[in-house]
């Protein structure tokens, strides 16, 4: 997290006396120095945070309160008239017992550290390679960025048709590359494909997302460094042990993060690819999630998954920000 | 690597290397493109065209996807279609050929319309906001900065289902369901965090000696912040604010469980382009491609600054 700069105004003009503003504030007097500020710094600060504060509290924090409330309540949204009843931690108690949410929450796991595993290092691999500098790389680079920018929903839906078994060019290419006949094998319809497929579109989605930040890390280490292994006769697999990973291994850290808790809330790519099936063999936790809270209509359990996803993210992520930290020290 | 290899640098990669790795990295970018051509090309074929086994990759190019994409047909009778005259334009055409007629024209035009509206009036209140909001946290000290600065993160984190359900009730009591208004409150809602993050950064950078000096020159806090620190971030305010349109523009989850008719975008109506028996896909593709274009536009402008943007500023170039 960076640090708030905790200097006052006309400290810190002082800080810069090297400068000839510095001199100049330096040298007005004091009247001068509280006129030009006009209103007090904190009425000031306080104008330019409260709106966003405002518009935050109001569409972000109030409805959590809301939702945390609701927890602990039995109500439905389709029956908004019903009786209220507080029914305490019985929500809280049903989620974690719930087979099928442990299910899904499995189902998100087995997604989540697959997409981190490949894209991680096919990210990382690419990185390295454009970091060889080749004549074009930058061109390349900005293709291969693409599919990261573009719409889960709407590209995870083209994905549908490239699935499909028999017309699909997915199908198409893997018969084609390894003689398999295309409508042997569907890959939405399948319990044991349907995880990959999904799997292999978030992979061709966020690839680069990876990619780009890994580049950033290896740019980020200094020439002089190799120099000094080059001098030092450390052979090309020693200095990428030694001196790239370890180096880059914030980044790659960061990068993992940031996919971490996005694939964890995922839910677009995957509801238009397979909808959670074939079965419940794709449902993610978003989508368990909204089958409780829009199918179901047991709004106040839902809720209370709902605490629960937010609270392990939030959980989740600090501690490895923690660890980031860490590593970034050494 | 040779002595005479390395003579002017030591880490600079030799010619085999290089060339090794522009082969593995321009092949991938190939293969991550095909599915891109691929809808690209779908887009332009007949619908018997894009579902023929084996794929065609050859094939007589149509806008019949595109005229399919704006318009809703009706079958009729081929003595009907020949009582009518002489065709008005190529989609007419076309239709007629599959004994149908043009009813009229189809929802994605509004849907479209709808998507533009929601984008661009979130983004700019979420720059607005956030740019006064950054500026706030990066020059005046605000109590409790880092934890609110922390808190204005953790927003992004939570799933946008969890959000979505207390929202769908707020918005069902203030009357803010399937409206522009709600889509856009709630857009920029979730985009000025990532605009306060990145914003700070770049505002971080402008050196406050700058206003400094215009305000020993007479220049009161608010003049200074216009005429001084705006035109100094306009980079970094025109990169968040197409970090916010793409989000705006991309976002499914809350457009699909809150917005049903009058105020649904894009991305929820094209799963749902259907024609005769299941998804009409060259006109699906026909939508994705013109949807997906002002996107691959944007990812140019943006190529310098993207790193910045995907990781909150937390990595700056």
């Amino acid at each position: 997290m960076p640090k708030f700069r905790k200097e006052t105004q006309v400290t810190s003009v002082t800080d810069t006396s090297s400068s000839i503003l510095g001199k100049a504030a330096q040298a007005t007097p004091a009247p001068l120095a509280s006129r030009i500020r006009g209103i007090s710094d904190r009425t000031m600060a306080w104008l330019f945070i409260t709106p966003a504060i405002v518009l935050l509290l109001a569409i972000n924090i109030f409805p959590l309160i809301w939702a945390v409330y609701l927890s602990f309540t039995n109500y439905r949204a389709n029956r908004p008239n019903a009786p209220l009843e507080n029914v305490g931690l019985s929500n809280y108690s049903r989620v974690l017992s719930d087979p099928n949410i442990w299910q899904a929450m499995q189902t998100t796991a087995h997604f989540v550290f697959w997409t981190i595993f490949l894209q991680t290092l096919i990210g990382f691999s690419l990185a390295y390679l454009i970091d060889r500098k080749f004549r074009g790389h930058a061109f390349w680079t900005t293709v291969i960025l693409v599919p990261m920018m573009l719409s889960p929903a709407v590209v995870g839906n083209f994905w549908r048709f490239l699935y499909q078994p028999q017309i699909g060019l997915f199908n198409y290419i893997v018969s084609f590359l390894t003689g398999i006949p295309p409508s042997s094998f569907e890959m939405l319809g399948s319990v044991q494909l349907s995880p990959w497929a999904i799997i292999i579109v978030d992979t061709w989605m966020w690839t680069p997302y990876v990619m780009l930040i890994c580049l950033a890390g290896l740019r980020s280490i200094p020439d002089y460094i190799y120099e000094a292994a080059e001098v030092d006769r450390a052979s090309l697999w020693r200095q990428f042990w030694s001196i790239t990973l370890p180096m880059a291994l914030p980044f790659i850290m960061l990068a993992v993060l940031f996919r971490g808790i996005e694939n964890f809330k995922m839910f677009d790519m995957v509801t238009l690819l397979t909808g959670g099936g074939p079965g419940s063999t794709t449902e993610v936790a978003s989508i368990t999630l909204k089958r409780e809270a829009f199918e179901s209509w047991r709004t106040g359990r839902a809720s209370a998954f709902a605490i629960i996803l937010f609270v392990a993210v939030f959980g989740l992520a600090n501690i490895y920000v923690k660890a980031l930290n860490k590593v970034k020290q050494r | 690597m040779s002595s005479v290899n390395s003579a002017h640098s030591v880490v600079e990669p030799g010619a085999m290397s290089k060339r090794i790795a522009a082969s593995i990295v321009i092949a991938y970018a190939v293969i991550t493109m095909i599915p891109l051509v691929w809808i690209f090309m779908t887009s332009f074929k007949s619908p018997p065209d894009s579902i023929s086994y084996p794929p065609k990759i050859m094939f007589q190019p149509t806008l019949e996807g595109y005229c399919n994409l704006f318009t809703t047909r009706t079958r009729q009778t081929s003595e009907y279609i020949a009582s009518l005259g002489t065709p008005t334009s190529t989609c007419d055409e076309t239709t007629r050929s599959r004994n149908m007629v043009i009813a009229g024209p189809s929802n994605y035009w509004p849907r479209f319309k709808n998507s533009l509206l929601i984008a661009f009036g979130s983004t700019f209140l979420a720059v607005s906001l956030g740019t006064l909001a950054a500026y706030g946290f990066s020059r005046f000290r605000v109590p409790l900065a880092d934890d609110l600065l922390f808190f204005i993160l953790s927003t992004r984190m939570m799933p946008p289902i969890a959000v979505a359900i207390p929202i769908y009730l707020m918005y069902r009591q203030l009357g803010l369901s399937d409206t522009a208004l709600g889509m856009i409150l709630l857009y920029t809602a979730v985009n000025v965090s990532l605009a306060v993050w990145l914003l700070k950064g770049f505002i971080d950078e402008i050196p406050r000696e700058y206003e400094e000096a215009a305000m020993i020159d007479g220049y009161t806090r608010m003049q200074a912040f216009f005429k001084v620190v705006l035109p100094q971030a306009t980079t970094g305010i025109a990169a968040t604010a197409i970090f916010c349109l793409i989000f705006a523009w991309n976002e499914y989850a809350f457009a699909v469980l809150l917005t049903s008719g009058e105020a649904q975008t894009a991305p929820p109506f094209i799963p749902t382009i259907i024609g005769e028996g299941g998804q009409d896909w060259p006109a699906v593709a026909a939508a994705t491609t013109i949807f997906l274009v002002p996107i691959l536009v944007f990812t140019i402008l943006l190529r310098k600054q993207l790193l910045r943007g995907i990781t909150f500023g937390a990595v700056r170039k």
